[in-house]
């Protein structure tokens, strides 16, 4: 058996994707107005638990307690068949599968890093800064940062976390940070323009003062019609699904590059089965996603494309406490309206104690830059050159996921 | 709240400023500007009393009395709170220990939801330890009288950075703040040493797991890069390699009795509190570091590496551009960093002498009012300002300020500290997040002056516009600020657009 098998889609119709020729040179054709929200997992979410290898008999035996079973029509705890190999956590039932089913989000099983710390900390700013793992870290500057540096003017993005996160930090303008757990009425504008007034005459502070009422106002003002909207009879949402709504009415008018984090993935201890601890927080997170797909709108939803990473995969056998402990591959999904779905993308290796990474965990078989290069090459029409900047010493690979 | 806004002596003023827009003609006393930007350069912002005190904050015998003498004593309100904390009624090996085993005992359980309820127990404790030391923190900084320590406590705090939520840190942080604090004026030597023996950094920069034949560098390649030497210095990988072989065997020990050893390794065992030397996971052989041998001895080939370093001319100039550019802002005058470079090598690094040689330079006079305030000299220096002597009785509210801001106190993940540079506090989020924090610190207590465990603050009521104010304050105040202010509509609003001025973004 060769331990790689490449899957392709042959589904898609391959003339539709075609790179364009322009001039000689091939680009990979922008998608106009498009735009990219990147969600991490922080804390390293049990991928093995969620897109869940139900092929696989090895998968039940290394999980006695805390495995799925397998997929079964009748049971309405047991996991969706995505295809032979792979099915989908009972919890996604709603709000993911409908996306499968039309082809809206694919999954890249094998994905990671090549940081073997198993740390949360060093992994985590590992994936954000973007930067050769081993080499001297430049903290000022992560890979969104240098993303929204590449793609220049016309370019907005933001954080909505409550402190600018390391992958947005860095880079020539400064990019704003919202949370959105909590928006709080502005600053009255009269109040504003006063303290827009004090700082005309302080050029260091002026555009930062001036940009960050602008966007704390269209955040609110944007928000405010929503919730005007919702409070009409709709049930309203909490949580991540709140922040996820939010972020999607933002990013179909205001802006393009974004990024979030969810917390509490780091299931050490009774993480639950299909039902259970796992199970609430990623269907949270699985509604969350469709309530974003829902805010953006079926136009904007066409050109946007969703990452979820997360620092590293868990160990493919239960701990002790009915959990999991720190592994190495993950599972990273790519959703959107013009996501080449419905498939699990990128190499893959059967399942057994031999094929795992230190026979406790994922191999990463992708590389989240090559992956994320290869993406935003396409999604952006980024050629090489302007492409090298981004992940340095990372060569992107096009797993033709939109 | 009215009642407020009416009175006292500032309100005539304040009246004649809403009316026209002009200012006050009577000009404050000669130097009272001078003196309130001294303070807002070397305390944690200035308050009325440093505009009584003609000997006060930028005088020779303040100073002398900062430099020279021990960590004072807070105001008895202040020091209640701080003496009610279990981090000052427990020593710090008793407490690790005492989590170590509830943790242990939690782990124990069978029945999973008992185990669970077990472990957020521990967690809770945890937590409530190193927020404990927050407001100890925050305490010190609004009243200790010694402000220079404590402005150089955070300081160094930053500069040999841990966090505490890395492993069981949380209950290590008060203790490990406490010992720079001790060293915050003495040698650096000293100062360097107390880190490395603390089982907070210790843990941090995970050098309680570095042992001959499983070589872990990272404390030793941080304490070349960040804590002395500093990155592109002139040491090498190499030496980096050879510090990590010296500080094999240098961790934490939470056990009661030594480790087991071979009889002849014993007399080089170690131990103080929870610091361990040990020997029998000691590196003995020769190293070459820094360009000198250092012969396999023990503990003592560490105290040769710390004297290499601390004596390099790099680690001078490094340590003193650290101190300028945290007082002084971004790229402070190289010619004032040689001079403190200098006194560093003459005096062997003491610091207490690198001090005065910036405070008295005249590049340092020149750039009062000039350093942007990063979050916490921002939220401290406008608790100061508004309460003055009055002691909060919640940190609380402003832990969470630091927070919103992104400096949290010890919530720094990575080794290089909170990055110092304004470009990092001034950007829009972080502008915008300010004005609201003006907001609630202008517009009531805000949870300030509420006891734990009960809902309403005691009476309290944020006064800027008082003597300070008027007799000094608004004299360092441009034009734009000041028509800004002339246009307020409450005091609540007054104080929210002075606590947003740029001069109040300043120090």
């Amino acid at each position: 058996m060769t331990p790689h098998v490449h899957r392709r889609d042959l589904l898609r119709g391959a003339a539709a994707l075609a790179p364009l020729v322009i001039a000689g040179r091939a680009f990979a054709a922008p998608q106009a107005g498009s735009r990219l929200l990147v969600i991490f997992l922080r804390g390293a979410y049990d991928a093995t638990n969620v897109i869940v290898p139900t092929g696989s008999d090895f998968y039940r035996q290394a999980r006695p307690t805390i495995a799925l079973g397998k997929p079964d029509p009748a049971d309405p705890k047991a996991p969706l068949p995505l295809d032979a190999h792979w099915s989908l956590h009972p919890a996604l039932k709603d709000s993911i599968l409908p996306l499968w089913q039309q082809r809206q989000i694919a999954f890249v099983p094998f994905a990671g890093t090549d940081d073997m710390s198993r740390s949360h900390f060093e992994t985590q700013d590992t994936i954000e800064l973007g930067q050769p793992v081993g080499g001297h870290r430049d903290y000022g500057s992560g890979f969104m940062a240098r993303l929204a540096g590449i793609l220049g003017r016309g370019d907005k993005p933001i954080a909505f976390t409550d402190q600018l996160p390391l992958c947005f930090r860095g880079g020539a303008a400064p990019v704003p940070n919202l949370a959105l757990a909590n928006v709080g009425k502005p600053i009255d504008t009269r109040q504003a323009k006063l303290i827009e007034r004090m700082y005309a005459q302080q050029p260091a502070l002026s555009r930062s003062v001036a940009q960050g009422f602008e966007v704390r106002d269209t955040v609110y003002r944007t928000l405010d019609e929503e919730m005007k909207a919702a409070s009409r009879g709709a049930v309203s949402a909490k949580g991540f699904a709140l922040s996820a709504s939010r972020i999607g009415t933002l990013m179909r008018a205001q802006f393009n590059l974004a990024f979030v984090d969810v917390g509490g993935w780091d299931t050490h201890v009774n993480q639950g089965g299909a039902t259970g601890y796992l199970a609430d927080r990623i269907g949270e997170l699985g509604r969350g996603l469709a309530a974003f797909a829902e805010a953006i709108g079926a136009e904007a939803w066409r050109s946007t494309n969703v990452v979820v990473v997360s620092e590293f995969g868990r160990t493919f056998r239960e701990n002790g406490d009915r959990g999991t402990d720190h592994g190495h591959g993950s599972i990273y999904w790519v959703l959107g309206g013009g996501v080449a779905g419905g498939r699990l993308a990128g190499d893959q290796v059967a399942l057994s104690p031999t094929t795992l990474n230190q026979g406790r965990d994922l191999p990463v078989l992708t590389d989240y830059r090559a992956l994320i290069g290869g993406l935003v090459a396409r999604q952006f029409g980024l050629g090489a050159d302007r492409l090298a900047g981004l992940f340095p010493g990372a060569k992107p690979r096009d797993l033709q996921l939109i | 709240m009215a009642l407020a806004w009416s009175r006292g002596a500032g309100s005539i003023a304040l009246l004649a400023m809403l009316s026209g827009g002009a200012l006050p003609a009577q000009a404050a006393p000669s130097g009272a500007a001078q003196r309130i930007a001294w303070a807002n350069r070397l305390t944690w912002g200035a308050t009325a009393a440093d505009l009584a005190a003609s000997d006060g904050p930028g005088s020779d015998r303040w100073l002398a009395a900062q430099l020279e003498a021990p960590p004072a004593d807070l105001p008895p309100d202040a020091a209640a709170q701080v003496a009610a904390m279990r981090i000052t009624r427990e020593p710090l090996a008793q407490i690790v220990v005492t989590q170590q085993a509830m943790q242990r005992d939690a782990n124990a359980l069978v029945d999973p939801e008992q185990k669970k309820a077990a472990r957020e127990a521990y967690q809770k404790s945890m937590n409530a330890l190193a927020d404990e030391a927050r407001s100890r923190s925050i305490l010190r900084d609004l009243y200790a009288p010694d402000q220079l320590r404590e402005q150089m406590t955070w300081f160094w705090f930053n500069h040999f950075n841990v966090q505490a939520g890395k492993r069981d840190i949380r209950a290590m942080v008060g203790d490990y703040e406490e010992t720079i604090r001790t060293h915050a004026f003495g040698h650096f030597r000293d100062l360097l040493e107390a880190t490395l023996r603390h089982p907070a950094m210790l843990r941090y920069l995970d050098n309680d797991q570095n042992a001959a034949g499983r070589i872990n560098e990272n404390y030793a390649r941080e304490i070349m890069e960040l804590h002395t030497m500093g990155v592109g210095s002139g040491y090498t990988q190499q030496d980096v390699q050879e510090l990590a072989r010296i500080l094999t065997g240098v961790g934490v020990d939470l056990n009661h009795d030594a480790p087991r050893m071979r009889p002849q390794l014993q007399p080089l065992y170690l131990r103080a509190g929870l610091f361990e030397f040990n020997p029998a996971r000691h590196d003995f052989g020769d190293k070459h570091f820094l360009g000198h041998t250092i012969k396999g001895s023990g503990f003592g080939e560490v105290e040769q590496a710390l004297d290499l370093i601390a004596a390099a001319p790099a680690t001078a100039h490094h340590v003193s551009a650290q101190i300028a550019g945290y007082f002084m802002g971004d790229a402070p005058p190289p010619a004032l960093v040689d001079r403190m470079a200098q006194t560093f090598q003459r005096t062997h690094g003491d610091i207490a002498q690198v001090m005065r040689t910036m405070i008295r330079a005249p590049e340092f006079a020149a750039s009062l009012g000039k350093t942007f305030k990063d979050p916490i000299h921002y939220a401290i220096s406008a608790v100061r300002l508004t309460y003055g002597d009055r002691v909060i009785l919640n940190p609380q509210p402003i832990n969470n300020w630091l927070n919103r801001m992104g400096q949290g106190l010890y919530n720094h993940e990575t080794p290089d500290g909170y990055d110092m540079h304004a470009a990092a506090w001034s950007g829009p989020g972080q502008m915008a997040t300010r004005f609201d924090i003006a907001k609630q610190i202008g517009g009531g207590a805000y949870g300030l002056f509420r006891l734990p465990g009960t809902t309403a603050d005691r009476p309290a009521f944020p006064q800027l516009q008082n003597a300070l104010y008027f007799n000094g304050l608004q004299d360092a105040l441009a034009q734009p600020t000041r028509a800004a202010l002339a246009e307020a509509t409450s005091p609540q609003e007054w104080n929210a657009l002075f606590l947003s001025s740029p001069e109040f973004m300043h120090r």
